[in-house]
């Protein structure tokens, strides 16, 4: 089952938790199934449905522009970081 | 040190494609530009920080003669208060805007307010005068700290702080915080023998553009518009005219011409919307150029900031904590690169207990923008001038230390993820096995620092079309602005799949209607990213020319192989056809030959570079003057030596810059005093010795040849390593930068 790391500023949302198995396939579904764990999680995550252009999605450790649609490993490690964009810079974070 | 693979052409050093046009004045760069009926465009900027504008009166030059147009945010569509994707990155529509032009409040001195178009540049700048404004000036906030308390004057007053994920209902100048955490940060001070908290301050710089900001555009009748101009990415030019323009991309097509300089400074936009609002007015082309004032108080520098580090440690030298706070001045708007300075500040050690927190403030000063590795300087000096005094609190030696507690593959990065195969710990090996670093340092007020930076670099997309010559060249055609010779970077990537020498290869870079998607020249991605596209066109030419020597042979697709520029047979017939050949019979095959690729590959691969400095102290006049430089990088794999140390280089003399000069100075009132490169003082050839690159090479898994970015990394360690020096020289810890010789001066108690 793929693990999510939950970012530091949004584990009021997770109990506090650090990172939590979320069962999925694909990036929709772990979202999806995060949000029914923790409500208000996809909110912080994404804008509407697409991740929030604002937000960076790390599988494994590499920076990936992933959409919804993408698939998710059994094994994969989710993060959820600010996105460095082309120079480094974007808008203000949320977390 | 590396797992060498043997090239042709990969590794070697030919004479860049684009460099006899270079040297012989022949390029045309963005103020060359010419078109028929040109008008030429000035922009009014605020004379204050901070104001309420109460009014603008055009009319008085509008009437001025050789005036065709004066253009305000009344021109602009009106904008959203939402965020817009840019394809780099998101951002606040009505920010974006109103950084164009002012709408309601001027944030920062140079500001645009109003722009005329004119016959020539000489009556536009006249008409300027003629802009009739009323202010209601407002007290300016122009550092960091002061702008986060909570009595500061406010920018914004519908900002407030994103923080927890929730947004508070005060007004502030903080727009967001943001953390990272990891480990248990109490119970890892609670095991350190020794502990060194210090603050830090950094001031404003700017990337130092040699060219300054310039843009043409002109709308064809049929409402079709295009912009020549100056640019380190023509397709983001493009997303940002049609966001703050309200114009389909359909019918925006952006032409960059060659580019001196942008480190960051030239992917957002400035008077590039401006021209086009003097184009649509006046229905004639228009050509708007900033002079060096208008750049460094128009554009963005990147930000100020006040960091406090805090490091444990065992007296074994194990780090078992680290702690910090950056506070980063995102100038008049939010976004400053503060998420990326969080991620990179303990990056080079594996820290099991970490906790981060970053600021996004908003100071009276012009909109950051991104600069070489953006965050990552600011934030590294704080970190590794720490690290060097935990080393010598604990007697050990400063490379050693690093060593202990380096970065590894496998390791888990203070922010979350693991590392996949880095090269820390081999560009710290290549600085203590350096002769520099074993050779003697010890006369009076000299002294020698050591600093290590990262920097993540970044994929993004790329696109790469290769149209086969029936000669055997190639003509490549790409998206990617050449900054610092990535046209040879790119070429050298095809011509080495392909067997041909990077001479038969010509790159050509297109406007936004002549190729696919490509992402910006910058984040370290330029060959790295295109150069993977390069790569994949190039197979691509590959597969299709063995369908030829197939249908040439006679013989089935499967049964031909290509090796060393070089097709043959594999059934036995012992058919063999160079490329060269085989492309001069492309049209007796079925015609020509093109490739093409698109790329968003995800394995950028981080880099790690670790830079030696020796310094002389002058006590009397507070002058430092660098006496030797070394700066060991991992690059992946060096696709073209000589850029790649070129990269080095000017990153480190950047960094040697922000480290000892630059500065934005400003008075009370808000004004920069110092906004030309006389005061503004960069460093030249006459203030430094030649700067030692030593080629690290680590190959990235994610990409065919194992290339890193390089651009960026070199500049954060210079200011780290240079105060480090400073304090093996006199005795001093400096914690502000630049460390000018007035500041050391009065460190030493002078003045």
């Amino acid at each position: 089952m793929p693990i999510v790391a939950i970012p530091a500023l949004i584990r009021n949302l997770t109990d506090g938790e650090e990172s939590v198995p979320v069962e999925g396939s694909t990036i929709r579904e772990v979202i999806n199934n995060l949000e029914n764990q923790y409500p208000g999680t996809k909110d912080k995550l994404c804008d509407g449905d697409r991740i929030h252009p604002s937000i960076g999605v790390y599988i494994n450790g590499v920076l990936t522009r992933v959409a919804m649609h993408d698939s998710v490993d059994s094994d994969a490690e989710l993060h959820f970081l600010p996105a460095i964009s082309g120079g480094g810079q974007g808008a203000s974070y949320q977390f | 040190m590396s797992e060498k693979k043997e090239y042709k052409v990969i590794g070697t050093r030919p004479i860049r494609h684009d460099g006899v046009d270079k040297v012989t004045g022949r390029a045309i760069y963005g103020a060359d530009f010419q078109i028929t009926g040109l008008l030429h465009g000035r922009v009014l900027r605020s004379p204050h920080a901070h104001a309420r504008i109460v009014s603008i009166d055009t009319s008085r030059a509008e009437a001025h003669p050789g005036v065709k147009g004066v253009v305000t945010a009344q021109d602009l569509p009106t904008a959203e208060d939402k965020m817009a994707d840019l394809g780099e990155g998101a951002v606040n529509l009505k920010y974006l805007c109103d950084n164009i032009f002012a709408s309601d409040k001027a944030l920062y001195k140079g500001h645009a307010i109003a722009a005329v178009a004119a016959t020539n540049p000489h009556i536009a700048e006249e008409a300027c005068e003629l802009i009739d404004v009323e202010y209601e000036v407002l007290p300016p906030v122009l550092e960091v700290r002061q702008a986060m308390e909570p009595d500061a004057p406010i920018l914004h007053e519908n900002l407030t702080t994103s923080s927890l994920g929730d947004t508070e209902d005060k007004p502030t100048n903080i727009a967001s915080h943001l953390q990272h955490k990891k480990g248990d940060i109490d119970k890892g001070f609670d095991e350190a023998e020794v502990v060194i908290e210090r603050d830090f301050v950094t001031g404003t710089v700017h990337q130092g553009y040699i060219e300054p900001h310039n843009a043409t555009a002109h709308y064809n009748q049929d409402g079709q518009l295009t912009v020549w101009c100056s640019t380190q990415g023509a397709f983001t030019v493009r997303e940002q005219l049609a966001e703050i323009l309200q114009y389909p991309v359909s019918k925006i097509k952006v032409v960059p011409l060659e580019i001196g300089g942008g480190f960051g400074g030239k992917i957002n936009v400035y008077i590039k919307p401006v021209a086009a609002l003097l184009a649509k007015k006046t229905g004639k082309p228009v050509k708007v150029l900033m002079n060096r004032a208008d750049v460094f108080e128009g554009t963005g520098p990147t930000p100020a900031s006040y960091i406090t580090i805090k490091i444990g440690a065992k007296k074994d030298g194990k780090i078992t904590a680290a702690q910090t706070s950056l506070a980063f001045e995102a100038g008049a708007y939010p976004g400053s690169p503060v998420g990326a300075g969080a991620m990179c500040v303990f990056a080079p050690y594996n820290i099991e207990n970490v906790l981060i927190d970053g600021y996004d403030v908003v100071v009276n000063k012009p909109k950051s923008a991104p600069y070489r590795a953006p965050g990552a300087t600011n934030a590294a000096f704080g970190t590794e001038t720490v690290v060097d005094e935990l080393a010598e609190e604990l007697n050990i030696d400063p490379l050693e230390l690093r060593l202990m507690n380096g970065a590894k593959e496998g390791d888990r990065r203070p922010d979350g993820p693991v590392y996949p195969r880095i090269g820390f710990i081999e560009t710290l090996e290549a600085a203590k096995e350096h002769p520099h670093y074993t050779s003697a340092n010890g006369k009076k007020y000299h002294g020698r620092g050591i600093a290590s930076g990262f920097w993540f670099n970044i994929g993004l997309e790329s696109s790469v079309t290769i149209n086969v010559n029936p000669d055997g060249t190639i003509n490549l055609v790409e998206g990617s602005t050449d900054i610092g010779g990535t046209r040879a970077s790119i070429a050298m990537q095809a011509a080495e799949v392909l067997g041909i020498p990077a001479e038969s290869v010509n790159p050509t870079v297109v406007d936004t209607n002549s190729i696919g998607y490509t992402a910006v020249t910058g984040g370290s991605r330029t060959t790295y990213a295109t150069g993977y596209a390069a790569y994949e066109a190039a197979q691509d030419v590959v597969k299709q020319m063995k369908a030829r020597a197939a249908k040439l042979w006679e013989v089935d697709e499967d049964n031909v192989q290509f090796a060393d520029g070089e097709f043959s047979s594999i059934n036995g017939k012992e058919e063999q056809i160079s490329f060269r050949d085989l492309s001069a019979k492309l049209s007796q095959t079925g015609g020509p030959v093109v490739g093409r690729a698109t790329m968003n590959p995800a394995g950028a691969g981080g880099a790690f570079a670790t830079h030696v400095v020796d310094v002389e102290v002058d006590v009397d006049t507070g002058k430092v003057e660098i006496l030797r430089y070394t700066a060991t990088q991992d690059a992946g794999k060096a696709i073209h030596p000589s850029y790649v140390e070129g990269q080095i280089q000017g990153g480190v003399v950047q960094g040697i810059g922000w480290a000892l000069n630059e500065e934005y100075i400003y008075n009370d009132e808000g004004t920069m005093t110092n906004a030309s490169f006389l005061d503004y003082r960069m460093p030249t050839c006459l203030d430094l010795p030649m700067i030692d690159a030593v080629i690290v090479e680590v190959p990235n898994p994610g990409h065919p040849y194992g290339v890193r970015g390089v651009g960026e990394v070199p500049i954060v360690p210079p200011p780290a390593a240079i105060a480090n020096a400073i304090y093996d020289a006199i005795g001093i810890r400096m914690t502000e930068l630049p460390m000018s010789p007035d500041r050391l001066l009065k460190a030493m108690g002078k003045i």
